[in-house]
């Protein structure tokens, strides 16, 4: 660079020690990026060899125990260090102080120690899947797990282990700084959208993750100190697993989809140049989510037994979470309404999400449903249900996030053109991924099966060539973005004219974030002041 | 931290004390909640299995000794009054009573682990640890008691002697920084999590010393 310029965060210091050593929340959102990238392409190219096993109805690529490890691989590495971290330990870890007008998060340090422990909990993961794999499925049902795998559990479940804390550190900060960091004028009803996702997805990672901590931690002791909690003979009954698991793991699904749905809020809001409609509902909406979450586990249970009145109890408290997940799309879809509509690659991406979110949604609905949930159990029809919303949705809002704030993160434009393509095809390719394992999962094909009957096969085959197009169209956008940050324009402060404080600042910010102090003048997303600012019904001063 | 500086630290990323002091507190105790979901789980399986197996239970009780789980008690409540005392010394900036207190403190947590020490050892010696050589093998109850009875009073023990590193990290840091205005609130915080170590303890004794038939 000839031209002297004042310094960003990225250029203030330089050297890697400097960036491993960092208390800025900005470059450890870009260091939980890396590392998270790294999963990806391990999970990634399992995902490709499964795709690749079931071309043809006989096993032959893998044998049934790889295939097992394979899947295993792949469920447990998208989730653990993907899904979960994605949006919230990246995005959010960089634009909600930004957001908030905060010099900082609350706790810097334990935000750094947050990317350490993560990565060390990635380090055993590593460690798991080289010394011997892990073949029990991401789910670590007992008494598979703890009696019958000869596999890496027990390195498998201390990674699980020492990642939740990284989870829980991370929501933990996130709360402390959302109700204490604001800036002055900054009030709860003019917080941008995400961060109110953020936040209901932090009560999530402090409240669940503890209970998954201390579920791994009784499957270790139990194959390491025969504490047998989960072994029938030992008197331990493994369905309390499956309870246990589910309390977290339910919860988990929210932290996976809720922080995107919040990018979806800002993207929506910004290229309709309106106001989101229902701000208020959509900003409940969240924090409703994250509640019911909490009393859904047991819908997992449906065919292990439950009782029919329990059944029906989690069945109806299960279609609850249908309301709040309806007022959202419908509350993005009345955004449209009237709205100046800029169709840019970050829009691409959320109307893909909403696209993708609406079939998972509502697919959802038939497994809630005790009739068709015993049908569907087990069967491919989950496996779509469960990838629409937790890969296609959540992946479709963690890239229209990244796009959005691309230019603010590495101060870059990319190939708008090209990105545009990537959205489309994503999309294409996701959809003829998973469309056809709804189809497969009605007509019987059960999950985690590496040969199946020769009926299904053309299916399969059209899954994996929709899974070559969806590869393609991620390696596409890996390329692209990456190209960007070596030889893309040099983005302005506010390339989409978006509202919000990361917008009035440099791109990239400052190491201080802001080189005035932030003062909140409006409400949130006044795109259109003169005609459409809300009444002021906020301020009971 | 410098020894030298005379004003409070104020973290960069906070506007004034007020702030850094309420977002301290705040995140404290969303850390306390988080270890009673952690704890939770385990006294959730405890309800279940006590439900399950009301013999083993009251059998496996018997193998514990309520006179030293009771002293043990006496023990935690008294540290949690010294740590009390402690705070409030911290709070008149009065450094001498509070790194007495903080010292009993620690004694007293010491004397936990020591009292803790010979009943696990007494354990291992009648092979009462969950395991192939358990001595009532016939009985999945007692069992299943014992093992979440190590689990429990382990996963405890463990929050003892961090609470142990804590209190003397923070004894060292009055003692060091005596001669300046000092900021009370590491030893509020490092008090809520001895008390709240006090409380899980107070469940766990009348659940597994105490059962009667």
């Amino acid at each position: 660079m000839s031209i002297a310029q004042k310094p960003n965060y990225l250029d203030s210091e330089l050297g890697i020690k400097s960036w491993l050593t960092t208390l800025d929340h900005k470059r450890i959102g870009i260091m939980y990026l890396l590392v998270i990238c790294v999963f990806f392409i391990v999970g990634g190219s399992m995902a490709a060899l499964i795709r690749a096993e079931l071309l043809t109805p006989k096993g032959d690529l893998l044998t049934s125990d790889a295939y097992n490890k394979a899947f295993t691989i792949h469920g447990v590495t998208l989730v653990f260090w993907v899904l979960i971290p994605a949006v919230p330990a990246v995005l959010g870890n960089f634009c909600l102080p930004l957001m908030i007008g905060a010099r900082d998060v609350a706790f810097p340090r334990l935000n750094l120690l947050s990317w350490y422990v993560f990565t060390i909990g990635g380090v055993f993961g590593i460690m798991a899947v080289i010394f011997g794999g892990i073949d029990t499925g991401w789910t670590f049902y007992t008494p598979y797990s703890t009696s019958f795998s000869h596999t890496s559990v027990v390195l498998a479940v201390t990674a699980v282990f020492i990642t939740g804390f990284s989870s829980i550190m991370t929501g933990l900060n996130f709360i402390v700084t959302i109700h204490k960091m604001r800036a002055p004028g900054m009030t709860w009803f003019r917080l941008p959208l995400f961060v109110w996702a953020n936040y209901a997805t932090s009560l999530i990672m402090v409240l669940a993750t503890p209970v998954i901590a201390i579920t791994v931690f009784l499957v270790g002791l139990e194959k390491v100190a025969h504490i047998g909690i989960f072994d029938p003979a030992l008197g331990g009954d493994p369905i309390l697993f499956q309870h246990m698991f589910w309390f977290y793991s339910h919860p988990a699904v929210y932290i996976m989809i809720l922080p995107p749905m919040g990018v979806i809020s800002e993207i929506v809001a910004c290229f309709c140049r309106k106001r989101i409609f229902g701000y208020e509902f959509v900003a409940y909406s969240s924090l409703a989510i994250a509640i019911i979450g909490f009393i859904v586990w047991a819908h997992h249970l449906f065919t292990s037994g439950l009782s029919t009145y329990s059944a029906m109890v989690f069945s109806f408290l299960t279609f609850l979470v249908a309301i709040p997940s309806a007022v959202k799309v419908f509350n993005w879809t009345a955004t449209f309404y009237k709205g100046e509509i800029h169709f840019e690659s970050p829009m691409y991406f959320a109307i893909g999400f909403i696209g993708l979110f609406l079939i998972g949604g509502l697919t959802g609905l038939f497994l809630a449903s005790l009739g068709t949930d015993i049908h569907f159990q087990d069967t491919y029809f989950v496996v779509a249900h469960f990838h629409y919303v937790m890969v296609g949705s959540a992946i479709m809002g963690f890239l229209g996030g990244l796009h959005f704030w691309w230019p603010k993160i590495t101060g870059k434009l990319y190939a708008e053109g090209l990105a545009r393509w990537a959205a489309v095809i994503i999309f294409l390719g996701f959809n003829f991924t998973f469309f056809p394992q709804f189809i497969l999962g009605y007509l019987g094909m059960p999950r985690r099966y590496h040969s199946y009957s020769d009926e299904f096969q053309v299916l399969h085959v059209c899954s994996s060539l929709g899974a070559t197009v969806l590869g393609f169209g991620y390696i596409l956008t890996f390329c692209y973005l990456l190209y960007s940050v070596k030889f893309g324009a040099k983005a302005p402060k506010n390339p989409w004219g978006a509202k919000g404080f990361e917008w009035v600042t440099d791109s990239p910010p400052p190491t201080d974030n802001f080189d005035f102090k932030p003062v909140m003048r409006e409400e949130a997303y006044a795109y259109k002041p003169d005609y459409e600012a809300p009444e002021v019904v906020h301020e009971r001063a | 931290m410098s020894a030298h500086e005379q004003e409070l630290h104020l973290g960069h990323q906070f506007e004034d004390l007020k702030q850094q002091i309420e977002s301290y507190t705040i995140g404290m105790w969303i850390f306390l909640v988080t270890e009673v979901m952690f704890f939770g789980g385990l006294f959730t399986a405890y309800i279940i299995y006590r439900a399950k197996f009301p013999e083993g239970w009251v059998h496996g009780h018997h193998h514990l000794d309520w006179r030293l789980g009771g002293l043990n008690t006496l023990i935690l409540l008294t540290s949690s009054l010294t740590m009390a005392l402690a705070v409030r010394a911290a709070m008149l900036n009065k450094w001498k009573p509070q790194v007495l207190f903080l010292v009993c403190t620690v004694l007293l947590a010491f004397g936990f682990m020591i009292v803790k020490y010979f009943e696990y050892s007494k354990k291992f010696r009648e092979h009462i640890v969950p395991g192939p050589l358990f001595a009532h093998k016939d009985d999945p109850g007692q069992e299943l008691f014992m093992g979440l009875y190590f689990a429990l009073t382990g996963l405890h023990g463990f929050h003892v002697l961090i609470g142990i590193l804590v209190i003397s990290a923070i004894t060292i840091r009055t003692i060091n920084m005596r001669r300046m205005r000092q900021d009370f609130i590491p030893v509020e915080l490092v008090g809520l999590y001895w008390h709240f170590v006090d409380i899980v303890w107070i469940f766990l004794y009348p659940l597994l010393y105490l059962i009667s038939k």
